[in-house]
This record gives structure tokens, sequence and C-alpha cells, in this order.
């Protein structure tokens, strides 16, 4: 099945691994919900697994909702158990807090979490109610969550460049990357707006574009977990569902050229964009400033740049293009010609050797 | 004869079996139902699976239609029953299926489409697996060659895209617990194509997909929205300009009757597709090749909207490049000249090319072996 090749990964880092996995075993389970907007569906489907885990027998509380009930929710709602929260008024304004005592006394073995991204009035044992979540988690109470993409602390700043709002309560991304599950809740995004009339409600257009982020965002977070995973197992592969670009940087070929073309790649596969340089000692000073300028436009234009030392220009790009799950590399036409002794230039062999990805040869225009 | 208006399709997405794409068809089914419209069941696969069963009380079936080939009898969609029953909308499982032979039509969604432009609306349900650009990933990825796939512009065509998801951990204990597959089957399957590393590939592929359709949409659409971020803001939203391209990109795939030239079209037209390029194939034809083969690559290219060219000519190279800038092809995608002895320094195919075609970008695609 996988190309299996053995990885032995240093000291700290098993021991690392090991003290992660015995965190992981004590820690409740986090599984999140994430929608694209309000309206998604994202609580139906949260409260819809709580009823069928509880119908097969596990023991399952509710410890928040939030807003208007529909009748298909207040129907699974009325089968599971509540420990409601703690109404408290501060400053004019009412909160729901949740009511961590109460469920720590009770002790189910999963919590059911409406609205992640909501805030306790300040005086509270925590000020947000993601770090109430944590604080069930590390107690052992699995928790299953909905969030919508807006209350994404890292995403905010995009999502105000689409709809021109910006919600005032988060959850801090890293804290959503670390749950053991997370599901995207998807749906048409005619179905929103014809499920209400709520001037909050984003315009067709920005749905569809919240929806893309949603989606790319989960996309991510499989891609990470799936390499986590991998690494746990010591398993190598040569594949991925996304694709990388890795563009050769010399002094002398087009390199400008290629980066933003790399960089363009990048964008519309929205896959990652990488650069590297085989080191060479026997650059002038000319081919040396080139060279650092184009390390500098491969960093402004996102790239994750990298120096390799390898003696062997070919050797060196196929194993980083390979450890790094490599889909293209970009390279120079005549990024050195061949020697007379030489039966092939080195992007011959590149060609002949590159098994996993393609290559993209540039044509090479004079100064750039 | 008037002109009927084409029917909207719309298709739930997955990414294996079991993740729910069919409850997810049949749950807005009977909201249908139930606001009045006339809805009725052209396909159905129940897998045997309880829940899924129980969610088609009081649809509508057409009953299907039975052919009987080598011996053995077949059950299809009735297309012809659904299109004089002419409901307003048909339900219909599993999109990529591949028609008995004797039937009508090859493909179930090639069906869809009579329906479609009878103007009937049709809900559908398929797993990402079956789409023809992902079928070398797919492999790569899991071992399976899948044979029943869709060409991309029929998903492209499609009025929406749904992606239902499921958490690969939650689709292995549907797996454990007998909802998916009987028991002997079930522990096969986990064991096999449901590994935690194949579903989350799969999965994650799914995700990129679908995102890739709404964008697609998304650039079809009228930037109305341009008007209202304005005047909620009082600023123009952020241009996107580093993701356009100067300008139109056009990608020419070079076929020959290799076997490889399969994935060189599916790999050259995938780009094409992100890239939102032009793609065109040209075969330069020479005495004494495989017409067969090379038939059935210009076809199969054909197929996935591909303009295809067949020039007849001495030198590959020279033709290639004469032809790629007549036609101001700025990509060119081959795939790897055979291979030579270490000695040999004659000019491979890709050499030749390269040389000649200096101002445009060659693209040598990988064989990605297992």
């Amino acid at each position: 099945m996988v190309d299996r090749t053995d990885r032995r990964p240093d000291p700290e880092e098993l021991l690392r691994r090991v003290q992660a996995g015995e965190r992981r075993e004590k820690r409740g389970r986090l599984k999140v919900f994430l929608g694209y907007a309000p309206r998604v569906g994202k609580s139906f489907r949260m409260f819809d697994e709580g009823r069928r885990r509880k119908q097969r027998g596990q023991d399952v509380v509710i410890g928040a909702l939030q807003g208007k009930l529909t009748p298909d929710l207040e129907a699974i709602l009325a089968s599971i158990e509540a420990i409601p929260p703690v109404r408290e008024h501060y400053a004019g304004q009412m909160w729901d807090v949740i009511n961590l005592a109460a469920i720590f006394g009770r002790h189910p073995s999963t919590c059911l979490i409406d609205g992640l991204a909501f805030d306790n009035p300040p005086g509270s044992r925590n000020p947000h109610r993601w770090q109430d979540v944590e604080e069930l988690l590390a107690n052992g109470i699995a928790v299953i969550t909905a969030v919508n993409l807006q209350h994404i602390y890292e995403k905010q700043e995009a999502v105000e460049r689409i709809t021109g709002k910006r919600a005032a309560n988060s959850v801090p991304q890293e804290f959503l990357l670390e749950a053991d599950e997370m599901e995207v809740v998807d749906a048409p995004t005619e179905a929103l707006i014809g499920r209400a009339h709520d001037a909050n409600m984003p315009d067709p257009r920005q749905l569809a574009e919240l929806r893309e982020m949603a989606l790319l965002l989960a996309a991510d977070v499989v891609e990470r977990q799936l390499q986590s995973y991998l690494d746990d197992h010591g398993i190598a592969v040569r594949w991925g569902a996304q694709e990388r670009i890795l563009v050769c940087l010399t002094a002398r070929s087009s390199t400008r050229a290629m980066l933003e073309s790399g960089h363009r790649n990048a964008a519309r596969f929205h896959g990652a964009l990488i650069a590297v340089y085989v080191e060479q000692s026997r650059l002038d000073g000319a081919d040396r400033a080139r060279l650092d300028a184009n390390l500098e436009l491969a960093r402004q234009l996102g790239a994750d740049v990298h120096r390799l030392t390898n003696d062997d220009f070919v050797e060196a790009i196929i194993d980083f293009a390979r450890e790094q799950r490599v889909t293209q590399v970009f390279l120079g036409h005549s990024g050195r010609e061949r020697r007379w002794w030489e039966p092939r230039s080195p992007v011959d062999r590149l060609i002949d050797a590159a098994e996993d990805f393609d290559v993209r040869l540039f044509p090479h225009i004079e100064g750039q | 004869m008037s002109e009927t208006a084409k029917g909207h399709l719309k298709v739930y997405m997955g990414y294996a079996a079991g993740v729910g794409k069919t409850y997810r068809m049949l749950e807005e089914a009977q909201a249908l139902r139930r606001d009045g419209v006339d809805i009725v069941v052209g396909y159905f696969e129940p897998h045997g699976r309880k829940e899924t069963i129980a969610m088609t009380e009081g649809l509508e079936f057409v009953p299907r239609r039975v052919i009987r080939y080598n011996n053995a009898a077949f059950e299809e969609m009735d297309t012809e029953a659904v299109l004089r029953r002419r409901p307003k909308v048909a339900v219909v499982d599993e999109f990529a299926h591949t028609n008995v032979p004797g039937s009508e039509r090859a493909k179930r969604w090639q069906d869809v489409h009579a329906l479609l432009d009878a103007g009937i609306d049709v809900i559908a349900t398929m797993n990402v697996q079956h789409l023809e650009s992902l079928n070398d990933q797919v492999w790569h990825v899991t071992g399976v060659r899948v044979r029943e796939t869709v060409p991309d512009w029929v998903i492209d065509d499609a009025d929406e895209i749904v992606f239902v998801d499921l958490t690969p951990q939650a689709l292995r204990n549907r797996l454990e617990r007998g909802v998916v597959y009987a028991p002997d089957k079930a522990q096969k399957a986990m064991d096999n194509f449901f590994t935690e590393t194949n579903l989350s590939a799969l999965r994650e592929m799914a995700m990129r997909h679908t995102a890739h359709e709404v964008e697609e949409k998304l650039a079809a659409a009228p930037a109305a929205a341009v008007v209202d971020i304005l005047a909620t803001t009082g600023r123009a939203p952020e241009p996107k300009a580093d993701v356009e391209p100067p300008r139109k990109e056009r990608i020419l795939i070079c076929l020959t009757g290799n076997p490889f030239s399969a994935v060189l079209i599916r790999r050259g037209k995938r780009v094409a597709d992100y890239l939102q390029a032009d793609c065109v194939a040209i075969h330069v034809a020479a005495p004494g090749e495989d017409h067969d083969a090379i038939e059935r690559h210009l076809s199969f290219a054909r197929n996935l909207r591909i303009e295809t060219h067949v020039v007849y000519a001495a030198e590959i190279a020279m033709a290639v490049a004469d032809f790629a800038r007549e036609q101001r092809i700025t990509q060119i995608f081959m795939g790897r000249s055979a291979p030579r002895p270490w000695y040999s320094r004659r000019e491979t195919v890709v050499q030749a090319v390269a040389a000649h075609s200096r101002e445009m970008q060659v693209i040598i695609v990988a064989s990605r072996r297992r």
C-alpha cells in the first residue's frame, strides 16, 4: 500500500511522542464541527451526533446551547440530559457561562458545547469559553463542539476582507488544530440565503468565498493530521493530496519568471511553494548578489526557502523533493551547461531520475 | 418545438462508501416531499443499511429496469420510465456507475443528462475517487485503479456540489459496528482500502476538489459583491492580483501510442483546469505506429473536452514546436523519453522539443510509479 521506509527519529523526538501519547490518553477527545457561516447546520450535526452516541449507550450531556432552537433541534435536545449554563449579568449584558463545577461533579463521558467562541464576563474563572472546554478535556471529559470560520482568530482578517465585518470574539486556530477530529459542515450557499432574511447574512458571492476558505482550512488540517499520523507510525510516503512546487534557484537561470510562475501555480492549486538553492562555492561577486536577490524575492513571495549542501546538484534536488513530497520541480533551461566530459547535463539527469514529480523547464531569458 | 429549461443538478460528494451521501440525499428528498414537490427515486442502492432504507419511507420509486447480460439479470435505472413519469425532481444514487452492456447509455451520468435535458432536476451522489482527474493520484495513494470514472467537466457543469464529511475515525467506527458492510467484509475493508491514511488522503482530495469547484463557480459569476463591499466598508476589496495570470495560458499535450499518454492527458488537463488555461492535444503521426492505441488516447482526450490535432511530419520535435508557435502555446506537456544507455549522446525527443521551443515552458510529466 504505502511506501514504507525506515525512519529513525532521534531520542528527543521519541520522548516527545511518548509524552504526547500519554497526555492524549488521559485527555478527553475533542471533536469540532466547522461551518463556513451561521445556519449551515453545525449545531444540528453536533447535537445529532450526541443523540446517536447516547443511543449507543454513551454518557452524554449538554453543557451549552446557543441561538434560537428549530423544531428539529428541540426534538433532539429533549432526549439528552442538560447541565444548563449559569446566567450572569454584567454591565447590563447577559452572559451564559458553562457550569464547570456541575459538569465536573456529574462527570459525563461526553459533553456537548455549542458556541465555542463565546466569551465569559470579566471576573470569570476563564475569560473565554474555549478555555473552559480545555479544562473539561484536561479532566478527561470528551467534548463535541461547533465553531464558525469567522470566529477563528487567524482567519478573521481574511473573513473581514470578504464580508467587511469582524466578529468580536474568537478562538485561536492552534486550539482547533489540536482537535482529535474536525468535521466540515458543508451546504450550498443558496440554502442559507433561502433559510432566513437576515441583514447579517453575507451575500451569495461572499458566502461562496467563505465556503471555499473553510474547505481549504479543513483540507490543511487533514494534511497536518495525516502527516503527524505518518510520523508517529514511521511511515514515509511519496504522495500527497496537495500540490507542492519546488523552484530551483541559481544565479543564472530565469529565476524571477520561475518564482512568479511558481507562486501563481501554488496559489491556483492552494498548494505549497518551496524554493531551494544548492550551495556552490564557485560563485563570483556578481552571481552571489544575483542569487541573494533571488532568495529575497522567493521569501517575499511567501516561499519556504532552503539551502542545501551537496556536491551533486541532481542528487540534492531529488532527495529533497522526495522528503518534501514535491509534485513539480521548476528548473531553468540552462541552469548550467553540460561540461564536455559529462554525457548528460544536470537538467537531463534530473529528468531521467524524476519518478515522483514533474519537471517544468523554463526558457532562459537573459537578464531575468 | 419549445425549448425546455435544463434541469438543475446537485451532487452530494463523499470520499468513501459509508460517509452518508445517500442518507443526506434522501434527507433532502424527504424535505422536498414534505414541501409538496413532485419527487421520485430514480435509482437507490440500499447496501442493506437500515437507517438509510428507513429514510426512503413514503418516497415514490420508479421501478428499475432488468437487463439480461451473459445469462445474468442486472438492474439499472429505468431512465425512459423516469422520463415518462416526468417528475419535478429525481434522486439518483451512484452517479459514476457504468451501466451493463445492452443499456441505452454507457454511463449513469449520461442517463442523468437525459433527465436534465428533459427539464427534470436531479440530486445525485458520488465519491471523489471517481473523478477522472484524480484517477492517478487515487491509484498512487490507495493502490486501487478506479475503473468507473466521470469526466471533470460533468461535475464542473453541475449547479451545486455539496461535500459530505465524516472523519475517518467515525467512518471506521461505523465499519466496526457493521453499519456499512457485513462484519467479514468490514474487517477486510478496514485492513485494505479503509485505512486511516487512505481515508485521510481521499478526504483531503474531496475537500480540495469541492473548494476548487466553488472557486470555479465564483470565477464564472459576475463580481457584483465588489459594490457591496465598497458600500459596507467604504474601501475596495483587496485585489487578488497575484492569483490572476498575466495572460491566458495555453497548454499543449503531446500524446503518443504509449499507455502513459493517459496519465499525461489527465495531468495536463488537471493543470489546465486549475490555471484556467486552454488545453489542446497533438499527435505527430509516424508510419508503423499503433493506430488503435493512438485513436483510444485521442478519443479519451476528446471525452475530457480537449481539442485534438494529428499532424504528419518526419521530425517530431520540429513539428511540435511549429504547431505550438502557430497555436500560441505557452506550456508543452510531454512524457519522459525512453531511457538511453548511459554513454548515449543522441538527443532525446524531450531534449529536442526543449531546444526547439525555447520561449515556452516544457513540462516532463512523471510516471509516478508506486
